[in-house]
């Protein structure tokens, strides 16, 4: 066991997962000898050496298109897309090639390749260093999309995306790379692919969210239980497939859900989770389903104070708890 | 209005070595009955049983010649939507070609989820994962990239048309692939016309192979309708990639002698002059003259070889129109299990 | 065989060709797929393959002339093979207006085809016998609906309204109360919310929760709708039966081995009723949207209670039957309502019910009024009592066999008085009766 920050649980997965299957290889701008810009990739060229990890040229494109080949050729391949708001040229090769590769040569073409995207706001990034990029992803059948917030979720959902045999985009909060410290075991685990956790059992709501937003959640519920209100917190941690059946015995239970995202709200993770509550948990509900996340602009304003403005907090998600549990 | 033919002349650069007679007679063949069966499938289409086809009409040649140069028991194909003939030269049967066009159940590249020449091909490492234009590119770097990183000599051959050329993606493979020195042929089909747009108005240059010095591997342009000239072309980028010196791209120059698709009409965009003109590079009546002239073929036997390619059609077109198409219950095979969520999960 | 060559859909938006050229004559022998026939229309010139190997027998469309498509332009003789599957047209779908005029939405344009990218690609391939192999549709599982509790909308008009939820019969899935129960129950004026005390409404602990069969069901959807419908007024009058009870008992042998059916007080009672229904005819109606229908045929129903719960068979025509007819009706149709053997006419077309709660004991019973009529009598125990009786002017203490009769009745239709005069009928009819009665 260690303490960990999610970039250092990130590492030690990686480094972890090439030493036990050498069909692994890494690739992406700048991962190879700065080891990343985040230090994700850090020594890993040094073990592994130049052929396994590759610091391709500046085409985000190609550096998925040249995985998604790698990976139908016996390798398994982990792209690193340096920061989400540079994904979209990728769009291309990942929901409209790789999603269908099973599925369009009827089984016999696979894709186990891997995506690691670093995302989110918070940390002055502007509109093109904050962006949360899920959506376009979690909406193609084909794709699995994973979103760890601690370190502990971080090792064994990439350790399970890496091992998965299609391909899976893992979402980093980049905020939580060193904000976050938690315990690792070392040795081999992995989480499932498409299962949410409870992180804070409750009785009064529960709420449900994913990425840097589970820890604000968590403050926001400890403030809460001063007051009485006791506050249920599940992370999505998988964003396709949802856990529904977890999000719904989760919202059957209390009877009151609150949907804490960073991403804008109009169709949404958020939408969905809030359409999954109102099929199942319809006679359950005890209050509206409600749902809390930026305003509508684009992610999101380099200025300071319009930069807090945009984000989720967690005096913001408290104020929801109190309103929906006074119902 | 027509496309500037610029059509390289063989002479100053090859040998001038040809195939065996044997193996140009059977070239030939293959040619034929690509040809029969392509025109079958239009007129499948005209009778609306083939939804779609886009027609390798003029490109036989350079696709069967590629195709001989290369060891379909290991290395990698990584085809588009216009590899008719090559898919032939692979060794696909009639009969799995016109699955895939008539959408049948047992269509052996995609069990009829994607259009004809879609999918994964069952006996040789060929494949196609969609009909957008030049991803195939970068995905033939990353096969290659693999090649290389398990020590292995198998070449990767990736086909693309003038148009694609000038997708990003198209850029980044070969910058990629050059840089890696990968053992990839990046072999052009150059008609000369991306639906109907002509290639003056595509590139601002002469020839799609010039570009290659871009990347730092060599390019070569050759006429698409000489069997020898493509053949001896592409063994030497094969030696080339498997001797691990990197890649090639390969231009061959050929005629579309039919409209891009069956739903393209293109004497919207060209003369009657133009499209007349273009059977005069129609490689089976070349190489078909070139076998006479070297009487490795009589006139009595081209006829035999046409009617048997026409009966082995007709056959296979009456066994597969029998055939059913999918049922709903297959719908789902393949699909990443928990896709779906909420309610209907 | 003959084979008929229709001329095949050649464009978009395209409906009509022009005949070019026949590129055989009749009496030519052409193989499928060859070329058969130049066509022209205003967007291409195509050749028609020929959709079958045979010998052109006939030309019917000659060259110049314009043909629609789907016409048949020749026949063909394709000797003893089945003939081909030909393409059908697809109906053309006309646009259907709303409020926006037509012109607005658009038509639809008949022939228009649209290929795969752009093209004019019409497709036949669901239109021939090809076969499909086995097309199980597999529709998607949808999560499973709850079928108890009470939905937030049915719990927030429940005590909008005051509504007791446990008193509505659902029905909406599996027995849910809907929207609509608590609005009818609201409308038709329903119960006052019951105190729920400290307890859950529903099972609480141990208790047992019992589905109710069919019929019980139905007997309880009736039984509300009864009571929600039809003001429910009482009455009840004591009849002294001595005289009855003496006559049947001197005569219930001989009237068994003359009729061969039991003899009980019930023919007895039902011949009194339904003479009293003839001179008290508001007794016999039905209130229907507003109206009183008087019933011309006094059918009685008399309750039976039989394994599955209250059935009530009718006896047709009553008045002016004989107790002899009577008791044998009521044999056949009580037996079969035991054996649960009615027939429809058995339960249909009644226009008044006779109780009789008195057989288990009763002495006082508010029955509910078999809907749609307008009343209901039940007869009660018969019970020996002391009563004072005038006997030549001197009040005497005596013991007579009493019974009570009790009417429950719609006062939309009948009053108190006429429900008071009703029962005296009924009263003073069975008083008549004494030991040397001689009833048929």
């Amino acid at each position: 066991m260690a303490e960990r920050t999610v970039i250092e649980a990130v590492r030690a997965t990686m480094h972890a997962e090439m030493r036990r299957d050498d069909s692994i290889i890494v690739l992406g701008e700048d991962v190879g000898s700065r080891g990343g810009v985040f230090l994700a990739t850090d020594g890993l060229i040094d073990e592994f050496g130049e052929s396994r990890v590759i610091d391709t040229p500046l085409a985000e494109s190609s550096i998925c298109g040249v995985a998604l080949g790698a990976a139908v050729n016996g390798m398994r391949p982990i792209a690193e897309i340096q920061f989400a708001d540079f994904v979209w040229p990728a769009i291309n090769q990942l929901v409209g090639e790789a999603s269908k590769v099973r599925y369009g040569t009827n089984g016999v073409k696979t894709a186990p390749m891997t995506v690691r995207v670093p995302y989110g706001g918070g940390v002055r990034g502007g509109l093109y260093h904050s962006q949360s990029i899920e959506v376009l992803f979690a909406h193609t059948p084909g794709l699995s999309v994973v979103a760890p917030a601690t370190p502990y979720d971080a090792k064994g959902l990439l350790a399970s995306a890496i091992r998965s045999e299609d391909p899976v985009i893992v979402l980093e909060h980049k905020r939580t790379y060193r904000l976050v410290k938690g315990d690792v075991p070392d040795e081999d685990y992995t989480i499932p692919i498409g299962k949410a956790e409870i992180k804070r059992p409750g009785t009064d709501l529960t709420i449900f969210t994913y990425g840097l937003m589970l820890h604000y959640a968590l403050q926001a519920a400890e403030m809460a239980a001063e007051s009485g209100i006791d506050v249920e917190v599940l992370d999505l941690r998988t964003l396709r497939p949802l856990d529904a059946d977890g999000i719904a015995e989760s919202a059957s239970r209390t009877g009151k859900a609150l949907i804490v995202q960073e991403d804008t709200p109009a169709v949404s993770i958020s939408s969905e989770v809030a359409a999954i509550i109102g099929e199942r948990c319809f006679f359950d509900l005890d209050g509206p389903i409600t749902r809390l996340g930026p305003p509508e602009l684009p992610p999101m304003p380099f200025s300071p104070l319009q930069e807090a403005a945009f984000m989720p907090s967690p005096e913001k998600i408290l104020a929801a708890i109190t309103k929906l549990a006074e119902i | 209005m027509s496309a500037t033919a610029n059509i390289p002349t063989n002479s100053n650069q090859f040998s001038g070595e040809q195939l065996s007679g044997e193996r140009l007679l059977e070239l030939y063949r293959t040619m034929v009955l690509s040809r029969y069966l392509d025109e079958r499938v239009w007129l499948l289409n005209r009778q609306g049983k083939a939804a779609i086809a886009a027609s390798a009409q003029g490109h036989e040649a350079t696709q069967v010649a590629c195709i001989e140069a290369t060891d379909p028991s290991k290395d990698h194909y990584l085809i588009y939507y216009r590899q008719f003939a090559a898919m032939i030269a692979l060794g696909t049967e009639p009969e799995e070609m016109l699955r895939g066009f008539l959408a049948k159940e047992s269509d052996p590249m995609s069990a009829a989820r994607q259009f004809p020449l879609h999918g994964a091909h069952p006996r040789v490492d060929l494949f196609n994962f969609s009909n957008v234009i030049a991803t195939q590119l970068p995905q033939a770097a990353g096969v290659a990239l693999a090649d290389k990183l398990k020590g292995s000599d198998a070449v990767t051959i990736v086909y693309f048309g003038d148009g694609a050329s000038s997708q990003g993606d198209t850029h980044e493979a070969m910058n990629f692939a050059g840089v890696h020195k990968l053992p990839v042929i990046f072999f052009c089909e150059n008609n000369r016309y991306a639906i109907s747009v002509p290639i003056e108005k595509q590139m601002g240059v002469e020839s799609v192979a010039s570009r290659a010095v871009g990347y730092g591997f060599p390019g070569v342009q050759v006429d698409g309708t000489d069997v020898n000239a493509v053949h001896e072309v592409t063994k030497a980028a094969v030696e080339r990639a498997r001797a691990g010196d990197g890649p090639t791209l390969i231009e061959a120059s050929v005629e579309r002698l039919l409209p891009h698709t069956t739903d393209d009409d293109h004497t919207r965009y060209r003369s009657a002059e133009d499209i007349a003109q273009m059977s005069e590079r129609d490689p089976l009546l070349i190489l078909s003259a070139l076998l006479k002239r070297r009487d490795l073929l009589t006139d009595t036997e081209d006829e035999e070889i046409h009617s048997a390619a026409k009966k082995r059609v007709n056959v296979a077109t009456d066994t597969v129109d029998a055939e059913p198409y999918p049922g709903t219950e297959t719908m789902f095979d393949h699909v990443i299990e928990g896709s779906g969520n909420g309610g209907n999960s | 065989m003959v084979f008929k060559v229709e001329l095949p859909h050649v464009g978009e938006s395209v409906t009509e060709a022009v005949i070019g050229k026949w590129l055989i004559s009749p009496g030519d022998q052409i193989e499928k797929y060859d070329p058969l026939v130049e066509v022209i229309t205003d967007k291409v010139n195509m050749d028609v393959p020929s959709p079958a190997t045979g010998v052109l027998t006939k030309i019917l469309a000659e060259e110049g002339e314009t043909v629609l498509m789907g016409a048949v332009i020749a026949e063909m003789d394709i000797g003893e093979e089945e003939s081909p599957a030909t393409s059908t047209e697809s109906p053309a779908v006309e646009a259907v207006s709303s409020s926006p005029s037509a012109s607005r939405i658009g038509t639809l344009v008949q022939g228009a085809n649209v290929g795969p990218t752009g093209g004019e690609f019409v497709d036949t391939s669901l239109s021939t016998d090809t076969p499909v192999s086995a097309s199980a549709n597999s529709e998607a599982g949808n999560g499973t609906v709850r079928q108890k509790g009470f939905s937030p909308v049915v719990t927030r008009l429940a005590s909008q309204h005051g509504v007791d939820l446990n008193s509505l019969v659902g029905t909406g899935l599996g027995g849910r109360v809907t929207k609509k129960d608590v609005l009818a129950a609201v409308e038709s004026g329903g119960t006052e919310a019951a105190s729920a005390g400290q307890y859950r409404l529903g099972a609480n602990g141990d208790d047992e929760i019992v589905e109710p069969s069919p019929i019980r069901k139905m007997i309880a959807n009736h039984m509300v709708k009864s009571m929600s419908e039809i003001p429910h007024a009482w009455s009840a009058i004591e009849v002294d039966v001595t005289g009855m009870v003496e006559w049947r008992t001197a005569n219930k042998e001989q009237f068994q081995s003359d009729h061969g059916v039991r003899l009980t007080y019930l023919p007895i009672t039902l011949a009194v009723v339904a003479s009293a229904l003839e001179s008290n005819p508001r007794l016999n109606s039905s209130w229907h949207e507003g109206k009183i229908i008087l019933k011309k045929a006094i059918n009685v129903g008399v309750a039976v209670a039989a394994d599955e719960g209250l059935v009530v068979p009718v006896v047709h025509g009553a008045a002016g039957t004989s107790i002899v007819d009577l008791a044998g009706l009521l044999a056949g149709v009580v037996d079969r309502a035991r054996s649960s053997s009615m027939t429809l006419e058995d339960v249909q077309g009644g226009t008044f019910t006779l109780n009789n709660t008195g057989a288990l004991g009763s002495v006082w019973g508010g029955a509910i009024i078999n809907h749609p009529q307008a009343a209901i009598l039940t007869t009660e125990a018969i019970v020996k009592r002391p009563v004072v009786l005038d006997r030549s002017g001197v009040d005497e203490v005596v013991v007579r066999s009493m019974m009570n009769i009790c009417l429950s009745f719609d006062h939309r239709i009948v009053d108190g008085a006429e429900a008071s005069m009703f029962l005296q009928s009924v009263k003073s009819g069975l008083e008549a009766i004494t030991l040397e009665s001689d009833l048929k």
